[in-house]
């Protein structure tokens, strides 16, 4: 693994192009833009072709001697198989709008991260096998030959894309570009050309039945923990219960939330919130995903993994599904469970048994984000909270790729943070909502091997972190989504030190008011709540802490 | 695939430098693999490896931050307890460090 450069050099970025065309400028594959290749065995878990021992260093892939003939023939079916594929090979006029909305091009100056120009990669290919001007015209008309090197010059560049979809909402045809990766991908995925960190966790998934490979045990044991350390600050034993039939509600979070911080801190959270309100509703061992790192794979992977939900759901007996704070789940839920795994015709629309609300726009998933849940509580005036105990934070909300422009969740967690902080301030607006820019991180890429790519995509957010930072001295950056949990907090580190980042849920439950709990005096984190008088010492060795924290991740990503 | 040569033997190792089988780890590779760190194990190290090598027997993985915490603040002493003395031992990170040297997989997903 490359060095990753200091902050300060990584932002001259040039954006002057190569001399050269773009079909005549070859790729270059640059230490810390890459990540490692899939392990045999991962693909063998899961039936994938072509599982071997290879690396993208490597000049030999490793592929069948008629990988051409795959990846053509690959390439027709899905043109047949999607309208909208053939759509947005066919009518992009090159207009440029996407060109400057893409944070890879903006962190990186390489122009191949426009998505046109990405989506060309791909489009030439089309062009000179799937069209007559292109079979005709060759070069003149755009057209290219699938060789050797085009095929690596797709997977360097596709996975530099995080499927965002920020270009899209520029683009006058609306072509989603997430969706060319998508399929670019799938042909990728032909020849066993994935990433380990992709999957990695879509085989776990598979398995096990989340993208970390948390058994059962596991699950539990590390939920007992957060139980522990709930009881310890709030003076109250939670008991939720696991694989429960007959629940009215069946639960499902991102396992990086059951793992890894501050993502637990969310979970505790959600158990803290859910025992207020007495909700009857289990977690299952074994739908214990929410996210699905087989749609950075295939199609019909993501529907795979996706299908134990529905499974799950009717095997409990349940009614309807909460899904918790994640990003490309609501995506998923809204724009492709239906068609995967349903009709759900076993389930019921989801009501919230406290306010009697039902989710319309539920009716025929069956299952709804917990911000969503949530938001309506506050609304309804069934929670108690106390905001004063997040005085000490000036929180800002970054709207996450998926949630944000995957049939928009946009004011439900704003309304939630609202109600549970005093200080509340937005970014620039061209950087939220529909707007929003990535983490950088999205769509499988938040490895440590390309560490310098994450930086430079997530430089548009952490400069408009930046800005309210220096406008309102911000410094809590909430979210609803695993990857950010995930992949924010080391870009806070290296662009906007002193920043922190947050689940929605760890910001409710500080605030909330449960019944026949002692007086809190720290919050989730173990961090003394505003007002609590804390002894030199005890300060002394907090900052200790904190300041290590943001040293070792330096160091852990240097 | 990259080899970790000890003792006459070969070990497959990851990219970075992460056994490719948990099971054919043993001390003397834990002690190499530090050595070639500048690293030299003392017995506050070998709790942490221990205790990761047992859990991840039980449950297949590594343990959260916060059980390695809490666990090795029952053996070692609760002022030992926490982060900041876990990654004095383990200047890279318990998480990564701590754990290739202990012979296990690192952890992947949204983390």
């Amino acid at each position: 693994m490359s060095k990753t450069p200091k902050a300060d050099e990584l932002s001259k970025i040039d954006y002057m192009p190569p001399k050269s065309g773009w079909m005549d400028t070859p790729v270059e594959f640059k230490q810390g833009f890459w990540c490692y290749g899939s392990k045999a065995k991962s693909l063998e878990t899961v039936g994938f072709p072509n599982p071997r021992q290879w690396s993208p260093a490597d000049e030999d892939w490793k592929l069948p001697e008629n990988w051409q003939e795959i990846v053509l023939k690959g390439f027709k079916e899905r043109l047949d198989k999607y309208r909208s594929f053939k759509v947005f090979m066919d009518i992009c006029v090159r207009c440029g709008a996407c060109a400057d909305k893409c944070h890879f091009f903006i962190g990186s100056g390489d122009p191949k991260n426009m998505p046109v120009l990405r989506a060309e990669l791909l489009r030439s290919v089309y062009r000179g096998n799937f069209t007559k001007a292109g079979k005709i015209l060759g070069k003149l008309a755009g057209a290219r030959e699938l060789t050797y090197p085009v095929l690596k010059e797709w997977w360097y560049y596709f996975f530099q894309c995080t499927e965002c979809r920020r270009c899209s909402v520029f683009c006058p045809y609306g072509i989603d570009t997430a969706e060319i990766t998508m399929m670019a991908r799938e042909l990728l995925n032909l020849l066993g050309l994935n990433t380990d960190w992709i999957s990695g966790p879509a085989a776990n998934c598979y398995m096990k039945g989340n993208h970390l490979g948390l058994e059962p045990h596991a699950i539990t044991g590390n939920i007992e923990y957060m139980l522990d350390d709930i009881e310890s600050i709030t003076g109250i034993r939670i008991k939720p219960t696991f694989n429960r039939k007959g629940a009215e509600i069946l639960f499902v979070v991102p396992s990086g939330d059951l793992f890894a911080d501050p993502g637990t801190y969310t979970t505790m959270g959600e158990l803290m919130l859910f025992h207020e309100l007495g909700l009857d509703y289990t977690w299952s061992t074994y739908a214990s995903e929410g996210g699905n790192f087989g749609f950075f794979t295939s199609n019909e992977m993501a529907k795979r993994l996706n299908s134990k939900i529905y499974a799950e759901a009717k095997r409990l007996g349940v009614k309807w599904i909460i899904g918790g704070e994640c990003g490309h789940m609501w995506r998923v839920l809204h724009q492709y469970m239906d068609t995967w795994n349903g009709p759900a015709d076993f389930l019921e629309a989801p009501k919230s048994p406290i306010t009697g609300t039902v989710f319309e726009n539920a009716k025929s998933t069956k299952m709804v984000h917990i911000a969503e849940f949530t938001a309506d509580l506050i609304r309804h005036g069934k929670l108690k909270l106390d905001p004063r105990r997040n005085d000490h934070l000036k929180v800002t909300f970054h709207d996450s790729c998926n949630t944000s422009r995957g049939m928009g969740i946009l004011e439900e967690p704003r309304y939630i943070i609202k109600n549970v902080c005093s200080h509340f301030y937005e970014m620039d607006e061209n950087t939220i909502r529909e707007k929003t820019f990535c983490c950088g991180s999205g769509s499988g890429l938040n490895a440590s091997e390309n560490i310098e790519l994450r930086m430079r995509g997530g430089l548009p957010r952490a400069n408009a972190v930046k800005d309210v930072v220096e406008k309102y001295g911000v410094n809590m950056l909430a979210n609803i989504c695993a990857i950010d949990r995930a992949a924010l907090p080391p870009l806070m580190d290296y662009w906007v030190p002193g920043v922190g980042v947050t689940g929605v849920h760890e910001l409710v439950a500080n605030a909330l008011v449960m019944k026949g709990e002692k007086e809190r005096t720290t919050n989730l984190r173990g961090e003394p709540l505003p007002g609590v008088v804390e002894t030199r010492e005890e300060r002394r060795k907090r900052e200790d802490r904190r300041k290590e924290v943001g040293r070792r991740r330096k160091r852990e990503e240097g | 695939m990259s080899m970790l040569e000890f003792e006459g033997k070969s070990y497959e190792v990851d990219e970075e430098g992460y056994l490719q089988d948990w099971q054919v780890w043993n001390e003397g590779l834990a002690a190499e693999m530090a050595k070639q760190d500048g690293l030299t194990l003392t017995n506050p190290h070998w709790e942490v490896i221990r205790f990761l090598r047992s859990y991840f027997e039980k449950y297949q993985i590594a343990p959260m931050v916060k059980i390695l915490t809490k666990e090795i603040g029952k053996v070692l002493g609760s002022e030992k307890g926490n982060t900041k003395y876990l990654y004095e031992l383990y200047p890279a990170g318990p998480a990564k460090q701590a754990c290739r040297y202990a012979g296990l997989p690192k952890p992947t997903g949204c983390v």
